[in-house]
């Protein structure tokens, strides 16, 4: 279910911890599943983390099913819902906000054409609100795929963003 | 050790103590949810906050260790205000419709809010609601909404169930408590959630909103099913059994019982219960009052003795009887002049009965089995034969004992096994000779057995390693390897190996009482404690060679037996069969030519003896369905009837008196066997492997409807080897053909790589497989 490449990559975070704790490994396999769920999912539906992929990765860290189910619903970086090539991330806390966080979470949405929370026709993006990324100072910040952090997010840099994605 | 004050009450405590452990020895409550003795410390509810001196907030008993010099007030202004405080948070999404709850008026939310709560609730905005869960037959979790996500159950499946099969998806508010998503809990202890939750979240699907917990009165029992003996509360409402909840017993059951034990009984108000005694003539069945019946019985039997002699008759037993029954059954035969008599129907192997030194047991006490440092389980599907003990194991080994098993199927235990030997039943002398052979070599050590063409492998060596470089080692042989057709040969290893080890060794008694089979003398070759008997058939010689009348004493053959094809022929040849049954079974119909209904353990004083040989007796909890009569009042009728002396008891007391009267329980246990010829050779063939499904062990579980219900009861299906599969031509997952004796079947096909080569896994005690034969014999499969 998941490539060779990936599997090595969850065997070298199984490494990091003591022979019986490979459940200790859940965030990293999980996080790696998902990465290449994202890069090779050709649909939304195919994007995101789902009941087979988690039991899949129970499986080969011998956890129960559950016990990872746990985790990918606990974390909201998981994706549990059909989502975009691109998942957007917008922080809208305080800080941000009072800073144009609000702003630019509504300039993407104006500009993609979704709501927030919404992944666009196409299947190309999917706009979230999060919570704060601890980059206050760098106002107002987004965060693509997760890994990609963008700071200063003027419309102007929304847009240079949005077309170097496209 | 350390002191600790609470509430002004001083005392000391040893260290690593929590403040909960403190309280509770001193008798202080402290309020709690999450909290439980037997669980892992999660403390995620608050409810125990206490005030500690010079702590600056209150602190949470459950998880607080003890400091030197610690002061703790449990009612303190503080504490109370925190303990309101939470219980005024549990309650926001909690309901506040107690009078509709199937938990209301047993329920701990309940009973702390009315003690540590408000009287009215602040909250007026709306409360979330969760959609109910399916976790299968047993447990309900419709009302999910009740749940304050305390995680006891979800910590019970890991920690004891051995796999979490729970688990609490999302998170805050949005927290749910579910199995994994499609699939149902089929841990066979699952109920014990039930007593576990302490709301209405999780509730017993089979009882649930049939009555009310204050309208039941409570009697202790004891479990009829397992060799463990679990103590019992069985609730009882106008004289029907409504539910059954465990009664602690450290030693025994701690605090739990297997869902075997909970959920079987709907099988004490099924349908099928025989109300009236019933005699068949001209093919048809007639009820009819008892004397007729009896004297019916009377003189069947004395016709029989008539006209072939006593010999001709065979009683036919079960270790799920009493021990007043079953001493009374062994007394009646006798006395009658009948020496066949047995209760090991499914057994194979009686080649050992001469060489028998005492009553089988399991050698030690249950308590010093778990405690033993390496343990070898030989021949047992450990989950499925005692599901409550495989749990107690996996605790053994949480506390660092070595598991080590010999078996014919790779099942999973759900706990770190240290050595495992795999291997045919053809092989299963060979895998015990190969653990002697090591341990001999280890030990520089002589032993009796040939064990020149033993070769030892390397699980066999783990095993013996295991054996003898710990402080403690006990060998125990399960269901599997007592039906198995070496199982003396196998008995007599055990005992060479711990002859050299200093290892105990002895069995895990299959049923409930088939310890107290052994004391009362149910048996061909021994009368009560281990008395000289003018020698019988056994079982299996009662079936081959046929008899002309039989006493079927609760048992049902075709379920019973090792051989359910010859036994059901036996039956069927017989001039006359009196069956002492609680039901009207189909197989007893066909059969059968005189049903007495006879009382099941709920219904009758008695006792059972667990493996570890103790003897627990009970009362009655309900009066008899119907005429039904405790049997051994029927056969203390049938003593006075048949002119036999000596069946003038008035009671099961008296009955129980009398027995022990011959002897005393400690001396009578002994699993040292004479000699008993080993053949180590491991034979060549396609052999069954035909164990009996958890829920098919006796007849009151049989007809327990939730029970029947569960994966556990699904039909079965032949599973073998791909490699024998591909050999045979058999295709997996289509039907195949399995042939034994006169006896065919058509059934499900699927591969399993795990088990042995040359084997076919398929049930035994099923009405599906019930027209196939040996449970270990060889077997045939084909396409079809
Ligand atoms: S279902 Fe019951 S036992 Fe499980 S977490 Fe909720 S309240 Fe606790
Ligand atoms: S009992 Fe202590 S926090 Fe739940």
């Amino acid at each position: 279910m998941l490539s060779a490449q990936s599997l090595a990559a969850i065997d070298r975070e199984v490494a990091k911890y003591p022979a019986d704790q490979a459940r200790s490994a859940v965030m990293g396999a999980l996080r790696i599943a998902l990465v290449e769920r994202r890069e090779t999912g050709k649909t939304p539906e195919e994007r995101c983390l789902n009941t087979e992929v988690i039991e899949f990765v129970a499986n080969y860290l011998q956890i129960a099913p559950v016990a990872a189910y746990e985790v990918a619903t606990f974390y909201n970086m998981y994706d549990m819902k059909p989502v975009g090539q691109y998942k957007i991330t917008v922080c809208t806390n305080l800080p941000c906000a009072l800073s144009g966080g609000v702003n630019a979470a509504e300039y993407i949405s104006k500009k993609l054409g979704i709501a927030i929370g919404e992944t666009s026709a196409d299947g190309k993006y999917t706009l979230l609100e999060g919570e704060c990324m601890g980059a206050c100072g760098d106002a107002p910040v987004l965060l693509v795929n997760n890994h990609k952090m963008c700071s200063f997010m003027t419309p102007e840099a929304i847009d240079k963003k949005l077309a170097e994605l496209n | 050790m350390l002191e600790i004050e609470i509430d002004g009450k001083k005392l000391t405590v040893p260290q690593g103590s929590t403040v909960m452990d403190a309280a509770h020895s001193v008798g202080t409550y402290i309020p709690h949810f999450c909290y439980h003795k037997k669980l892992s410390i999660a403390a995620n509810c608050r409810m125990c906050l206490v005030e500690v001196e010079k702590a600056p907030k209150p602190l949470p008993a459950c998880a607080t260790p003890v400091t030197d010099g610690m002061k703790v007030h449990t009612h303190s202004d503080m504490a109370k205000k925190a303990q309101a405080g939470v219980m005024e948070f549990l309650l926001i999404n909690h309901p506040l419709d107690c009078p509709i709850c199937d938990q209301g008026g047993e329920c701990q939310l309940q009973d702390l809010a009315v003690g540590y709560g408000n009287s009215s609730s602040r909250y007026q905005e709306e409360k979330r609601s969760v959609v109910g869960k399916d976790m299968g037959p047993l447990v309900s979790a419709e009302e999910m909404s009740r749940c304050i996500h305390c995680t006891r159950c979800v910590r019970f499946t890991e920690e004891i169930g051995g796999f979490q099969e729970i688990g609490m998806a999302n998170r805050s508010e949005f927290s749910e408590i579910m199995p994994y998503l499609g699939k149902t809990v089929n841990s066979e202890i699952s109920g014990n959630v039930i007593d576990l939750c302490p709301v209405g979240a999780l509730t017993s699907k089979p009882f649930r909103y049939s009555t009310r917990a204050w309208e039941l009165s409570r009697r202790k029992s004891v479990s009829p099913h397992d060799g463990l003996g679990s103590n019992l509360v069985v609730q009882v409402k106008s004289n029907e059994v409504m539910r059954v909840l465990p009664l602690e017993n450290e030693a025994i059951n701690e605090c739990w019982i297997a869902d075997r034990d909970r959920f079987s009984y709907e099988g004490l108000n099924s349908a099928e219960r025989l109300q009236k005694p019933m005699i068949k003539f001209d093919g048809k069945w007639h009820e009819t009052d008892w004397e007729t019946a009896l004297a019916y019985v009377v003189k069947g039997l004395n016709g029989v003795s008539a006209d072939h002699g006593k010999d001709a008759i065979g009683f036919l037993t079960s270790p799920h009887s009493t021990t007043e029954e079953l001493y009374l059954a062994q007394k009646l035969a006798r006395a009658f002049g009948v020496n066949n008599i047995d209760y090991r129907l499914r057994r194979s192997d009686f080649s050992a009965d001469a060489a028998q030194q005492g009553a089988q047991w399991l050698g030690s006490s249950i308590a010093e089995l778990t405690a033993t440092k390496s343990i070898l389980v030989v021949g047992s599907t450990q989950r499925k034969e005692q599901p409550l003990l495989a749990s107690h194991l996996r605790q053994a080994v949480k506390k660092g004992s070595a598991l080590n098993v010999i078996h014919v199927a790779d099942d999973a235990l759900l706990t770190a096994v240290n050595a495992k030997l795999i291997v045919s039943p053809l092989a299963l002398v060979n895998a015990l000779a190969q653990v002697l052979k090591a341990v001999v070599e280890l030990k520089s050590a002589q032993t009796a057995v040939d064990l020149a063409a033993v070769t030892v492998g390397a699980e066999a060596q783990a095993i013996a390693a295991s054996l003898t470089g710990a402080e403690s080692a006990a060998i125990v042989l399960g269901n599997l390897a007592q039906h198995h057709p070496a199982f003396a040969q196998l008995l007599k290893l055990a005992q060479e190996i711990s002859a050299l080890t200093g290892a105990r060794f002895g069995l895990l008694a299959e049923a409930a009482n088939s310890t107290g089979a052994e004391l009362v003398g149910a048996l061909p070759h021994r009368a009560a404690f281990g008395a000289a008997a003018t020698a019988g058939l056994n079982a299996a010689a009662m079936i081959a060679a046929p008899r002309k009348a039989y006493v079927l004493l609760n048992t049902e053959v075709e379920f019973d037996s090792y051989n359910p094809q010859a036994a059901v022929a036996a039956m069927k040849q017989a001039a006359t069969v009196i069956a002492l049954t609680a039901y009207k079974g189909a197989g007893l119909l066909d059969y059968a030519d005189v049903l007495l209904p006879i009382a099941p353990f709920s219904e009758t004083a008695g006792s059972f003896v667990n493996m570890e040989g103790k003897l627990q007796s009970f009362n009655g909890v309900v009066r008899p369905l119907g005429e039904s009569r405790p049997a051994w009042k029927v056969m203390r009728v049938l003593g006075n009837m048949l002119n036999l002396s000596g069946f003038e008891q008035n009671s099961a007391e008296d009955v129980r008196a009398e027995l022990l009267a011959k002897g005393t329980l400690e001396s009578a246990f002994n699993n040292a066997l004479g000699d008993v010829a080993v053949n180590t050779a491991a034979a060549a063939g396609l052999v069954r492997i035909g164990e009996v499904p958890l829920y098919q062990a006796d007849a009151i579980c049989r007809r327990a409807q939730s029970l029947q219900q569960t994966a556990d009861a699904a039909a079965p299906l032949a599973t073998a080897p791909s490699s024998l599969l591909a050999r045979l031509n058999v295709a997996a997952g289509k039907e195949g053909l399995l042939r034994q004796g006169s006896g065919e079947l058509k059934v499900l096909v699927e591969a399993d790589d795990s088990l042995p080569a040359d084997t076919v896994r398929l049930a035994t005690a099923h009405p599906l497989t019930v027209g196939l034969g040996g449970m270990f014999d060889s077997i045939e499969l084909t396409q079809g």
